[in-house]
C-alpha cells in the first residue's frame, strides 16, 4: 500500500472493477473469436478447452461483456462529451504521436482521442451485440441471409474493435503512469498536470 | 398380366388407367420409364386425380370416377368409326365374324332377359347361332347384321365423344387426343400396353371395365404381342399366387372351379368344364380339364382318390353361391356365423363400411387372427377413442391371436403380376413365439385331424383321408409343398406314342401339365404351376437374366406359369401364316415344322398355320371374344352404369330408372338403404393408396411412418376455396355410413369437372391409417365406403362413392 | 492414407495444400427429375443405410415429409405443383447436399478438418471435428446442412462416401426404382444427361437441360430439369447459386486483411515505442510539483 496521499483519485474501485470485467471478457472474446476467424488462430481455441467449448462459451462471455459495457457506458458517458478543445486536440494528434505534446491543447479528464475511442467502442459493441445475437444458433435460427449479414458485421466489427483496444492498451503502456489508474485508482499529480491539465486544475484547484 | 413387367419396356404407348403404377407399383413402373427412355414410348394417364403416374405422363386426361366404361366405350367407337383397327388381326383372331343368337338384344340400359326382382339376367339368349355341324355360324364377309362386329359397332355408336364428355367430364379434345394416341398403335408394328389395378377392379362394374380395356386392345391387335397386353398390376406380393392357388370361395387351384350344389354328378361336372371346340380345328385346351382335376385330387387325397369313388368327388364342397368376403360379413352381420379365421388379413380396415364390419365381428363367438402385426381387426373390441368408439363390455367375442412370421421370415415362392414364380429365401427367423403360416395351419390341421380320429364327427373322410406326406407333419417345408403343386408321376408313365419308352418313372417330378393324366397315375396340386419344380430341380430359383433376343423375355429367370411362358396368347404375335407381325419384335413363329421363338409358344407346338387353329386356345372358339356370351353377369358387352353412389343421380346412357347403376350387382338388404344421395353428399369420393405405405401394414414401421405420418384427404383448390378450407386444416368427411377427420391437402391435382351439366368435385381419400401402429392414429378410411361389390367378383366399390366435407 | 477414392483434396480451416499427387475420378450423382415419381425410396434408403430416424411428424397439408432437411433427414423430396401453358405439372425434386466443387460450407468452416472434400468431389462432414458453430449453414448456397439438437454437430448427405469408397453406389441410387437416380463419373453423368435432354426436347420440353451450376464450380449432384431455364420452379432451386458475397467477404478477403491490419497495429505500436520511447511526465513538471510541496 504505497500511496502518496497527494496522488489524485482517478477511478473508484467499482469503476475499476467494471473496467476489468469488460476487459477480461474482451480478451476471452477476442481470443475465442479469432480462433473461429482465421485458421492461424484456431489453436487459441485450446485455451477454452477446444473448439466446441470455445463456441459454447464465446456468446455467453459476450453477454457478460455487453451488460458490463452498458454499465460502463452510463458511468462514463457524460465525461466523454466532445468539446471544441477535443476537436482541436484531435486535429493535432500527429504531434502527440510524434512524442511532442508540449503544445497540445489543455485536456480535461479525457482527451479527444480517449473520447473518440470511447464512442468508437460504443458503436462496435452495439454492432457486435446485435450481430452476435442473430448468429447465435444455439438459441435462434434466423433466415440464412440475415445470419450471413450478421456474421460479416460481427467479424468486421470485432476486427476493428480488437484494433482499437490494441491502440488503447498501447496508449496506456506508452504514457507512463497511466496503468496504475486502473490498478489502484490513482495517478500522480505530475501525470495529471501533464496529460490532463484541466482535470488537474479541477481536482487540485491549482493552476 | 397377359404380359409381364419387363415386357412393358417394349411398348410404344403405355396407357395407365384404373391404376397408378408410379404410386402403387414404383418398382414395376421402372419399365414404363424404360419404354419412355429407350423405346420413345408415350405415356398416357387417365385418372380422376393427377397422380404420381400423371406426373411423368406425356398426356394426362381427367375422368370422373367410375365412368371408365363410358370412356373406353368411346374409344371403341372412335376406333371402329375411324377404322383404326388392325384388320387382319381382328378378322382372324377374334369373334368379329361370329353370328349371335337372334333373340339377343339390348334396350335402354338393359340386355334381354332381365329380372328386376332377382337383380339378375336369364342369359340363355346371350349365345351364338349354331350351325347343323355343331359349330358356331360365322360370316367372314362381316355383312350379316347379327355378327359380333355389327352388334358391337351399334352398341358403341352411342358412345360419342360428346357423350363421353357428358358422362366422364373429360373435355372432348382431351378424350380425342387419348383416342388418337391409342389409335396410333393399330398398325402391326406398334403396340399399346394397358396397365390397370384396383382403379378398375374396385367398382360395381369393375370386371366390365377391364373387359372394355381388353376389347380396345383386341381392336388394336395388341393382345399376345410383346409390349402389348392387358396388364393387371397386383397389389400384395403374392396376391397373384393367391388367385392361382384358388383361395377364392368358388375356385380350385389353377382356375378350376368348385362344383355347384346341383352338380353332384362327377361326369356332368367334368363335361361342363371340358368344353368341346366351337369351331373346326380348334384346340379348346380346357378339354384336358379332367387330367388337371384328377391330378389335383390325387395330390390332395392320394390313394383315397380312386376311379371308383370318382376321385373323391364327394369330398369337394358343393357351392350354393359365392361366399366372398362381403357375403361372409353379411352372414356374420346377420348372426349366422360363430367363428372366423382371419389369416394375413385385416378386414376391419380392408373392407367397406367399418361400422357394419365391427358389428358383425362382435356377433362372433370366436375370432382367430393369424398375423405378424397387431391388426385393427384383432383389437376391434377395444376402445380407441374416436377412432374405434366401441363399448368393450358389450362384446363377447373371444379373440385368439396367433403370431405369424412375415414373408421375409420364410422360404417359398411368390407369384408376381407377370405370373413369375420367384423363389425366395428366408432372411431372418420369425421373432419370439411367431411361427410361419404353414406351421400354424399344419398345426391346426393335424390337431383337428387327431380330434376327428379320436371323436369322429360329421363326415370326417375329407379330413382323415387328406394326404399329408410331409417329413414333419406339423411343419411341412416350402420345398415339399412346391414339389406337390408342381406334380409327379405316381407310377411309371409310358409314352403314349411309343409304349416301349417311359416318359417318367414312378416318383419323378413331371415336366409340365402336358404330362398329367386323368387315370390317377399323376398328381399335381396346381396344374398351371406344373413344371416349376421338375426333375431338373427348382426352376423358380433360377436367376439367369440372359436375354438372347433382347426383348426382355429372360426365360431362365425364375419360372412363369403356364409352362414358363412369358406372354400369354403369343401365337397372336404372328400373322395367320405364322410370320411375326413385326419383324423387329419377334415373339414366336412357325419355322416350317414347329412353333418356336423367343418365348414358349402358347400354342399346339406342331399345328401348321394352314390348319387354321386360333391363337386363343383356352376358348373353345379358338379366338378372342368381344361378345362375352354368358360369362359376365351384367351383359355380353360392357355398358356404362353409374356407381351406386352417383353424383349425377342419373345415367346419361339411358332413361331407365332400373339401369342407373349396375342392374345385376348384388346388394344386401339394408345396404341399399345406406347408399348416400347427391343432395346430401354432393362430392365424388375415391379411396386409394400412397407410395409411402403398403395397405395397413407399414404404418407399423417407423421409416414409413416418418415418410407419411398422418392421415390426410385431398381436395381441389376450387372446392377448398368454396368451403373456406386451407391446406393443413382439419376437415370432416362424411358419407352416409360414417365420418372421418383428417388433414386437408389442397391441391391443383384435383380439378372440378363438368358431368351431365353439373360441376363435380372429387375428394381423394388415401387409406393406410388406423388406430394401431407407429403413425399418428387415424380413422379407418373404410368407415366411409359402401358395402357393394363388382357384380362378377364382388370386389368392393372402394373407388366411387359420395361424401360431404366441412371444416372440422 | 485413406482409401484412394477418398483422398482428401481439401480440408476446412487449413491453409496449406492437402496431398494432391494422386488422381481420382470425379464422381457425380445425377437426379433426373423428369423420371422421378417422388416415391421417397431414396429417403428410406438414406435412413436405413445411415442409421438415422427422424421423428414421426405431422401432415402440414402437403406430401412433403419429413417437412424439411434435418440432422436426421439428409434428403427430402420437394413437391411443387406448377402450371405451364395451362398444363399442370407436378415437379418433384429430391433435395439434399449438392456436393459443390467450390463448397461454401467448407469455406466457412472454422474447425480444421470438420469439412473435407475428397479427391472424387464428395464433400463430407467429419463430425468429430465439428464444433457446432453453424458456419457451414451460413456458407451453404443451397441451405442444406443442419445442426443436430442432440449433439450440436452439423449433418448432411455424405453421398454415402463410405459406400463409394468401396466401389458401391450411394444407398439412394441403389433404392431408386425408376432409375431417376444415377451414379458414376461426372463425365458419364453428363453424357447420360445429354441423352435424357435430347429425349425431353423431342417430347416438347424445349428448355430441358442439366443443372450443374458454375457459380459454385459445378456440383457433384446434378439435376436433369424439364425447365432448366427456370430452376426456381422446382421448389426454389437457386437459379444461379454461388457462395454469398457476404460469405466470400467474411471468409475470403476479410480474413487476411484483418489479420494483417491487426498485426500492423501491433508492430506499429512496438516500433513507435522503440523509436519514440515512453511518454513520461516531464522533469520540469515534477520539479514544479516538488517545489510546491516544499513551499
Amino acid at each position: 500500500m504505497i500511496r502518496n496521499p497527494k496522488d489524485l483519485q482517478r477511478y473508484t474501485a467499482p469503476e475499476r472493477a467494471n473496467h476489468w470485467v469488460v476487459g477480461i471478457c474482451f480478451i476471452l472474446l477476442a481470443l475465442s473469436g479469432l480462433a473461429f476467424f482465421h485458421p492461424a488462430f484456431f489453436p487459441l481455441a485450446q485455451l477454452f478447452g477446444g473448439g466446441t467449448w470455445a463456441r459454447i462459451l464465446h456468446p455467453y462471455v459476450g453477454v457478460i461483456m455487453a451488460l458490463s459495457f452498458v454499465r460502463m457506458f452510463f458511468r462514463f458517458r457524460e465525461l466523454n462529451r466532445m468539446t471544441p478543445a477535443d476537436r482541436e486536440w484531435l486535429s493535432r494528434v500527429g504531434e502527440m504521436v510524434d512524442g511532442n505534446d508540449h503544445n497540445m491543447p489543455v485536456q480535461g479528464k479525457y482527451n479527444g482521442g480517449q473520447k473518440l475511442l470511447f464512442w468508437a467502442l460504443v458503436v462496435c459493441m452495439a454492432l457486435l451485440v446485435i450481430s452476435g445475437i442473430v448468429t447465435w444458433r444455439a438459441w435462434l435460427n434466423l433466415p440464412v441471409v440475415v445470419v450471413r449479414f450478421g456474421a460479416v458485421i460481427h467479424a468486421a466489427t470485432a476486427a476493428v474493435m480488437i484494433g482499437l483496444i490494441m491502440v488503447h492498451i498501447y496508449a496506456a503502456i506508452w504514457v507512463k503512469g497511466t496503468i496504475r489508474a486502473m490498478w489502484y485508482g490513482t495517478v500522480t499529480r505530475g501525470w495529471a498536470k501533464q496529460h490532463h491539465r484541466a482535470w488537474y486544475r479541477q481536482m487540485t484547484g491549482k493552476s | 398380366m397377359t404380359n409381364h413387367w419387363v415386357d412393358i419396356k417394349n411398348a410404344d404407348v403405355v396407357l395407365i388407367m384404373g391404376g397408378n403404377a408410379a404410386e402403387a407399383h414404383p418398382c414395376g413402373f421402372k419399365w414404363v420409364v424404360e419404354a419412355k427412355k429407350h423405346n420413345k414410348a408415350k405415356l398416357v394417364v387417365v385418372d380422376p386425380r393427377f397422380t404420381r403416374s400423371a406426373a411423368l405422363a406425356d398426356y394426362y386426361a381427367p375422368i370422373r370416377t367410375g365412368t371408365d366404361i363410358a370412356f373406353l366405350g368411346g374409344v371403341i367407337n372412335y376406333l371402329l368409326a375411324n377404322d383404326k383397327i388392325q384388320h387382319e388381326y381382328v378378322k382372324a383372331y377374334t369373334d368379329f365374324s361370329f353370328l349371335v343368337n337372334n333373340e339377343y338384344a339390348f334396350d335402354n340400359g338393359l340386355f334381354v332377359g332381365y329380372n328386376a326382382d332377382k337383380r339378375s339376367y336369364d342369359k340363355s339368349t346371350w349365345g351364338y347361332q349354331m350351325g347343323k355341324d355343331g359349330y358356331v355360324m360365322t360370316d367372314p364377309t362381316l355383312q350379316d347384321p347379327r355378327c359380333v362386329f355389327h352388334l358391337m359397332k351399334t352398341h358403341y355408336s352411342r358412345y360419342t365423344p360428346e357423350m363421353v364428355e357428358k358422362i366422364c367430364g373429360t373435355p372432348k379434345d382431351q378424350f380425342l387426343k387419348v383416342c388418337e394416341t391409342l389409335a396410333s398403335t393399330s398398325t402391326p408394328d406398334r403396340t399399346t400396353t394397358i396397365m390397370y389395378a384396383l382403379g378398375w377392379t374396385q367398382h360395381s362394374q369393375g370386371s366390365q371395365m377391364i373387359r372394355a380395356g381388353a376389347m380396345v386392345q383386341l381392336l388394336l391387335g395388341n393382345i399376345g404381342i410383346a409390349g402389348g397386353g392387358m396388364n393387371a398390376l397386383r397389389g400384395h406380393s403374392n396376391i397373384q399366387g393367391l388367385t392361382d392357388l384358388g383361395l377364392l370361395s368358388n375356385l380350385l387351384p389353377g382356375y378350376m372351379t368348385l362344383p355347384g350344389e346341383k352338380e353332384t354328378d362327377y361326369r356332368t361336372y367334368i363335361d361342363k368344364r371340358a368344353s368341346k371346340p366351337l369351331r373346326p380345328n380348334q384346340l379348346s385346351y380346357w378339354q384336358n380339364y379332367e387330367k388337371f382335376h384328377v391330378s389335383l385330387m390325387k395330390a390332395w387325397y392320394g390313394d383315397a382318390a380312386t376311379k371308383e369313388n370318382n376321385w373323391a368327388f364327394d369330398y369337394l364342397p358343393k357351392l350354393d353361391k359365392m361366399h366372398d368376403v362381403l357375403q361372409v360379413f353379411e352372414d356374420m352381420y346377420q348372426g349366422k356365423m360363430n367363428g372366423y379365421v382371419c389369416q394375413g388379413f385385416n378386414p376391419l380396415a380392408s373392407f367397406p363400411n367399418k361400422a357394419k364390419l365391427g358389428t358383425a365381428l362382435a356377433k362372433l363367438k370366436y375370432l382367430v387372427v393369424i398375423d405378424p402385426l397387431a391388426t385393427e381387426t384383432s383389437e376391434f373390441w377395444k376402445n380407441f377413442g374416436v377412432y374405434n368408439d366401441v363399448d368393450s363390455t358389450k362384446i363377447q367375442t373371444t379373440v385368439f391371436r396367433l403370431p405369424s412370421g412375415c414373408f421375409a421370415e420364410e422360404d417359398g415362392s411368390l407369384v408376381n403380376s407377370g405370373r413369375w414364380l420367384q423363389w425366395h429365401w428366408k432372411g431372418a427367423e420369425p421373432p419370439s413365439e411367431a411361427k410361419s403360416d404353414i406351421e400354424i395351419i399344419a398345426g391346426l390341421f393335424t390337431t383337428l385331424r387327431g380330434m376327428y380320429k379320436a371323436d369322429g364327427g360329421a363326415f370326417p373322410d375329407p379330413i382323415l383321408n387328406m394326404t399329408w406326406p410331409y417329413r414333419i407333419p406339423s411343419a411341412p417345408s416350402a420345398e415339399e409343398l412346391a414339389k406337390e403343386y408342381s406334380g409327379k408321376a405316381l407310377t411309371d408313365l409310358e409314352d403314349p406314342k411309343d409304349k416301349t419308352k417311359l416318359v417318367k418313372k414312378a416318383g419323378e417330378q413331371v415336366d409340365g401339365f402336358a404330362q398329367l393324366r386323368d387315370d390317377g397315375t399323376t398328381s399335381c396340386g396346381c396344374w398351371i404351376f406344373s413344371g416349376c419344380w421338375s426333375q431338373a430341380g427348382n426352376l423358380m430359383a433360377r436367376r439367369d437374366n440372359a436375354d438372347p433376343f433382347g426383348n426382355g423375355q429372360t426365360l431362365n429367370w425364375a419360372w412363369a406359369w403356364p409352362a414358363n411362358r412369358r406372354i400369354l396368347y403369343n401365337r397372336a404375335a404372328a400373322d395367320p401364316a405364322g410370320k411375326p407381325w413385326n419383324a423387329k419384335r419377334k415373339q414366336v413363329w412357325w419355322n416350317g415344322t414347329a412353333w418356336t421363338g423367343s418365348d414358349i409358344p402358347d400354342f399346339k407346338p406342331d399345328s401348321n398355320p394352314a390348319d387354321g387353329m386360333g391363337p386363343f386356345i383356352m376358348n373353345p372358339e379358338g379366338v378372342a371374344r368381344f361378345f362375352a356370351l354368358d360369362k359376365m353377369v351384367e351383359g355380353p358387352f360392357p355398358e356404362h352404369y353409374e356407381p351406386f353412389e352417383t353424383p349425377i343421380d342419373t345415367n346419361p346412357m339411358n332413361t331407365n330408372p332400373k339401369a342407373i347403376s349396375n342392374p345385376a350387382a348384388r346388394v344386401f338388404k339394408g345396404d341399399m338403404e345406406v347408399f348416400g344421395k347427391s343432395k346430401d353428399f354432393p362430392y365424388a369420393a375415391t379411396s386409394y393408396r400412397l407410395t409411402e405405405h403398403f395397405h395397413y401394414w407399414t404404418k407399423h414401421c417407423l421409416i414409413n411412418a416418418v415418410l407419411q405420418p398422418e392421415q390426410f384427404v385431398e381436395i381441389g383448390e376450387e372446392l377448398a376455396a368454396e368451403k373456406g378450407i386451407k391446406a393443413g386444416d382439419r376437415i370432416k368427411v362424411r358419407s352416409n355410413r360414417g365420418q372421418i377427420i383428417a388433414v386437408a391437402v389442397v391441391t391443383k391435382r384435383l380439378r372440378a369437372m363438368m358431368a351431365d351439366g353439373k360441376k363435380i368435385h372429387h375428394v381423394g381419400i388415401p387409406i393406410h391409417w388406423g388406430f394401431k401402429g407407429m403413425t399418428k392414429p387415424g380413422y379407418i378410411a373404410n368407415t366411409l365406403t359402401p358395402f357393394v361389390g363388382d357384380a362378377n367378383t364382388q370386389t368392393p366399390e372402394f373407388k366411387s362413392f359420395l361424401v360431404n366435407i366441412e371444416k372440422a | 492414407m485413406a482409401l484412394q477414392s477418398l483422398d482428401i483434396a481439401r480440408r476446412s480451416a487449413t491453409t496449406t495444400d492437402s496431398p494432391s499427387v494422386r488422381q481420382t475420378t470425379e464422381v457425380a450423382k445425377l437426379i433426373d427429375v423428369t423420371t422421378c415419381i417422388g416415391c421417397k425410396a431414396c429417403q428410406a434408403a438414406c435412413m436405413e443405410w445411415n442409421d438415422i430416424r427422424d421423428e414421426v411428424g405431422s401432415n402440414s397439408g402437403i406430401y412433403d415429409n419429413p417437412r424439411d432437411l434435418s440432422a436426421e433427414s439428409w434428403t427430402v423430396m420437394r413437391y411443387s405443383e406448377v402450371e405451364e401453358a395451362g398444363k399442370l405439372e407436378w415437379l418433384i425434386r429430391k433435395d439434399g447436399c449438392m456436393h459443390c466443387a467450390d463448397p461454401g460450407c467448407l469455406k466457412a468452416c472454422p474447425a480444421p478438418g470438420a469439412i473435407v472434400q475428397y479427391a472424387n468431389g464428395i464433400v463430407d462432414f467429419h463430425e468429430e471435428n465439428c464444433i457446432g458453430c453453424g458456419y457451414c449453414i451460413t456458407g451453404c448456397p443451397f441451405n442444406v446442412p443442419r445442426i443436430s439438437k442432440k449433439d450440436n454437430k452439423a449433418y448432411k448427405c455424405t453421398l454415402c462416401s463410405d459406400r463409394v469408397a468401396v466401389g458401391q453406389e450411394p444407398a439412394c441410387i441403389k433404392a431408386c426404382p425408376t432409375g431417376a437416380l444415377q451414379f458414376g463419373s461426372k463425365q458419364q453423368m453428363k453424357d447420360y444427361a445429354e441423352e435424357r435432354i435430347v429425349d425431353l426436347k423431342e417430347r416438347g420440353f424445349k428448355d430441358a437441360g442439366l443443372y450443374d451450376p458454375q457459380g459454385v464450380g459445378g456440383t457433384h449432384v446434378m439435376y436433369v430439369l424439364h425447365h432448366a431455364d427456370r430452376p426456381q420452379l422446382y421448389n426454389n432451386l437457386p437459379e444461379n447459386p454461388s457462395i454469398s458475397p457476404m460469405v466470400a467477404l467474411w471468409k475470403g478477403v476479410a480474413k487476411p486483411l484483418a489479420t494483417l491490419a491487426l498485426a500492423g497495429i501491433a508492430f506499429s505500436s512496438l516500433f513507435h515505442y522503440v523509436i519514440k520511447g515512453p511518454n513520461e511526465v516531464s522533469k520540469e513538471l515534477e520539479d514544479e510539483l516538488e517545489e510546491e510541496d516544499a513551499s
